[in-house]
C-alpha cells in the first residue's frame, strides 16, 4: 500500500493547468525528489496536498483515506507536514520556542494557559534533541530572526519535523544558500528524516543536490507528471535531458 | 537539559523577582508616602493599567489591533451600575462576577463575529460593533440613564468585611486603593502565565506567521478567538473596577475615542514589551489629568505627545528606558 496517492488531482489559474490531472504516488520510507522547471506545478501539488489550496477536481489519499476535503489542522493530524520555499518561522521567537511549539501543537497542549511552557520539562528535553539532531544546539536561546539563512532553512525543517509527520514535504530546503552550505544542510535532513523512518517529498532545483539524496525522482513539466524513476533512470531518460536538463537528446 | 538551559531558567525567575519586588513595595507604600489624592489618581492608572494588559494580548501578542475595548470596559462598568439600579447589589465581589460574566457573553459575540477577519477590516469591525453598544447606551436613557449615565456608590469591599459606611473618606480611597492594586497584580501575574503558556507561544506564532502555525497544527480562527475573550475580560474588569471609584458611569466609555484612548496607552508605553502598555496607562493618566488641570487646550498637548511619540519614540517609553539603560551601562 502506498503511503500517499492523488488521482487525476487538478487546479488551474485561470487558462493556466498548474496541476493537470496528475496521478502522484509516494512509497512508504522513501525520499523522492519532485523536479521540474518553475511554473510546472511542483509547488502547487504539495500546496494542494497540504490543504494549502483546494482543488479543482480529483482525490487525494493518504493510506487510502480520503483527505480531500479534510482541513490543513486534520491533515497534519493525520501525518502531513511541511516546510516552505520562503522561510516560514516565528521569527520573534527563540529557536528552541519554534520547536517547543511545534511539540505544544502535537501534543494538543497549546491550549494551557494557566502554566508556564518552559516549565514543561518533556517538551525542552524533547526540543533540544531536535535543536541537536539539525546541529542547531548552540543557538536554542537566539531568536529565530537572528539566525543565518542556513540555520533558518534547517530550523524550518526542524520545525516541520517536531510534529513527528508520516510524509514531510520540504519545498526547496536548500534554495538561496551557499553550495558548502547545501551539503550539509541535505546531510542533516536526509540523515534525520531516515533515521526517523519519516518518508520525505523533496522540491528541488540543484540537480547535484537531487541526483545525491533521491530515492526516487518525479519530473514535472507544464502541470503534468513527465517521467517517473530512480535517479539513474531519469538521468538516462532523453525526454527529461531535452526538457528539463537541456541536454540534447542521445537518439 | 544542558546546564546552559538549565542556568538560564533558574536565573530568570530570580532577576524578575529583583526588579518587582521594590516596584510592590513601592505601590504599597503610596498611601503612607503620598497624599490620599495620589493613591485616588493611581487607583485610576492602575485600573487603566489592567485595561490595557487586555488589549496588548490581542495587539502585542495576537497581532490583532482593536478599536472597540470600549465595549467589554463599559460592559463592566454598566453592568455594575444595572446591578445596582436593579438588583440593589452593594457587594464588589458580586459586580466582579456579574460584570465579567456579562463581558464574557458580549466578548464571545463580539469575538466571534471580528476573528474571521485580520488587520483594518478586524480593526473596523471592532469599532463598529462598539458603536452599537455605545449608541444603546445613549439611546434606551430609561435604562441606561443615557447621557445623565447612571450612579453607583462605592461598595462594600471583601464579601463585606470593609463597609463604605464604617470609613472616613480617605478610609475609602485607601481601602479601595488597596482593592485596585490587589487585582492589579493578580492581574499581571496571571497575563504573565497567559502569555508565557503553551496558549500565548501559540498567540505569538500566530502574530508572526498566521500560516505556518496553522501548519503545525494551530487552529488560528479559534485560538484568535479565545485571546479575543482573554482580552476583553482584562478590560472588562477594568471597567467593573472603575465605576465604584468613578461613582458613575455614562457612555462615554463606550464611545470609540474611549477606545482610542487604550491604545494610546500601548504606544505611550510600547506595545512590543510586556511592561509598555501598563507604564503607558499609567503615565497616560497622570499627564491627561495634570494637562486637563492645566490648560484648556489640554487636548491639543495629548495629541502633540502622540504625534511626537510616533515619530521620535516608536518604541515608546520602555524602548526608551531600555536605550537609556544600555548607553548608561556602556558609559560605566
Amino acid at each position: 500500500m502506498s503511503l500517499l496517492r492523488t488521482e487525476k488531482l487538478h487546479k488551474s489559474f485561470g487558462d493556466t493547468h498548474a496541476v493537470d490531472h496528475v496521478d502522484f504516488l509516494v512509497e512508504q520510507g522513501e525520499v523522492l525528489s519532485l523536479i521540474g522547471s518553475n511554473g510546472a506545478g511542483k509547488t502547487t501539488l504539495v500546496n494542494l496536498i497540504s490543504g494549502l489550496l483546494p482543488p479543482d477536481s480529483g482525490k487525494i489519499f493518504l493510506q487510502e483515506r480520503d483527505i480531500t476535503f479534510l482541513s490543513v489542522y486534520d491533515r497534519i493530524k493525520a501525518g502531513l507536514a511541511r516546510s516552505f520555499q520562503l522561510v516560514n518561522l516565528f521569527d520573534q521567537l527563540t529557536t528552541l520556542d519554534n520547536i517547543a511549539l511545534a511539540i505544544f501543537a502535537r501534543q494538543e497542549k497549546t491550549r494551557q494557559l494557566t502554566t508556564l511552557a518552559e516549565n514543561d520539562d518533556a517538551v525542552t528535553h524533547e526540543a533540544l534533541d531536535v535543536l541537536d539532531a539539525f546541529g542547531l544546539q548552540n543557538r536554542w536561546d537566539m531568536l529565530a530572526a537572528g539566525l543565518a539563512q542556513g540555520e533558518r532553512k534547517l530550523l524550518d525543517v526542524a520545525v516541520a519535523y517536531a510534529l513527528r509527520p508520516r510524509l514531510l514535504f520540504l519545498d526547496e530546503p536548500t534554495s538561496g544558500v551557499s553550495t558548502r552550505d547545501k551539503a550539509r544542510i541535505m546531510d542533516t535532513i536526509t540523515a534525520v528524516v531516515r533515521a526517523g523512518h519519516i518518508t520525505a517529498v523533496i522540491i528541488e532545483h540543484d540537480m547535484d543536490v537531487v541526483f545525491t539524496y533521491s530515492d526516487r525522482i518525479v519530473v514535472m513539466h507544464e502541470g503534468a507528471i513527465l517521467a517517473d524513476g530512480t535517479p539513474d533512470a531519469i538521468r538516462a531518460n532523453d525526454e527529461v535531458a531535452t526538457t528539463l536538463l537541456g541536454k540534447p537528446a542521445t537518439g | 537539559m544542558t546546564p546552559l538551559v538549565t542556568a538560564s531558567r533558574t536565573l530568570k525567575p530570580l532577576r524578575l523577582l529583583l526588579y518587582v519586588a521594590p516596584l510592590v513595595l513601592l505601590l504599597l507604600l503610596v498611601p503612607y508616602l503620598m497624599a490620599p489624592y495620589q493613591a485616588y489618581l493611581l487607583s485610576y492608572g492602575l485600573i487603566m493599567a489592567i485595561a490595557a494588559l487586555g488589549f496588548n494580548l490581542l495587539m502585542g501578542y495576537t497581532g490583532l489591533l482593536s478599536f472597540g475595548h470600549s465595549a467589554y470596559f463599559g460592559v463592566g462598568a454598566y453592568t455594575a451600575a444595572l446591578m445596582v439600579k436593579y438588583l440593589h447589589v452593594t457587594s464588589m465581589e458580586l459586580f466582579l462576577v456579574g460584570g465579567l460574566l456579562a463581558t464574557l457573553v458580549v466578548t464571545a459575540l463580539f469575538g466571534f463575529i471580528c476573528v474571521r477577519h485580520t488587520r483594518i477590516f478586524f480593526s473596523i469591525l471592532t469599532l463598529a460593533l462598539s458603536q452599537v453598544l455605545w449608541s444603546l447606551a445613549y439611546k434606551f436613557f430609561w435604562v441606561t440613564g443615557g447621557t445623565d449615565g447612571l450612579r453607583v456608590p462605592t461598595p462594600s469591599l471583601l464579601a463585606g468585611l470593609v463597609r463604605a459606611t464604617s470609613l472616613s473618606y480617605s478610609g475609602k480611597i485607601i481601602s479601595y486603593y488597596y482593592y485596585v492594586l490587589a487585582c492589579f497584580l493578580l492581574s499581571v501575574a496571571l497575563m504573565w502565565v497567559i502569555v508565557h503558556s503553551p496558549f500565548g507561544k501559540a498567540l505569538q506564532a500566530i502574530r508572526d506567521n498566521e500560516t505556518r502555525a496553522s501548519f503545525i497544527g494551530i487552529r488560528v480562527q479559534r485560538y484568535r478567538w479565545y485571546a479575543f475573550m482573554v482580552s476583553g475580560l482584562f478590560t472588562g474588569l477594568a471597567g467593573i473596577l472603575w465605576v465604584p471609584l468613578n461613582g458613575l458611569t455614562t457612555p462615554d466609555i463606550l464611545w470609540w475615542p474611549f477606545s482610542g484612548k487604550i491604545v494610546f496607552f500601548s504606544i505611550l508605553g510600547g506595545f512590543r514589551s510586556f511592561v509598555g502598555p501598563l507604564l503607558g496607562a499609567v503615565a497616560f493618566n497622570y499627564l491627561e489629568t495634570y494637562a486637563i488641570s492645566a490648560t484648556v487646550y489640554w487636548q491639543l498637548v495629548l495629541g502633540g505627545v502622540l504625534v511626537l511619540l510616533v515619530l521620535l519614540m516608536p518604541t515608546g517609553l520602555v524602548g526608551l528606558l531600555s536605550r537609556l539603560a544600555f548607553v548608561w551601562k556602556r558609559a560605566t
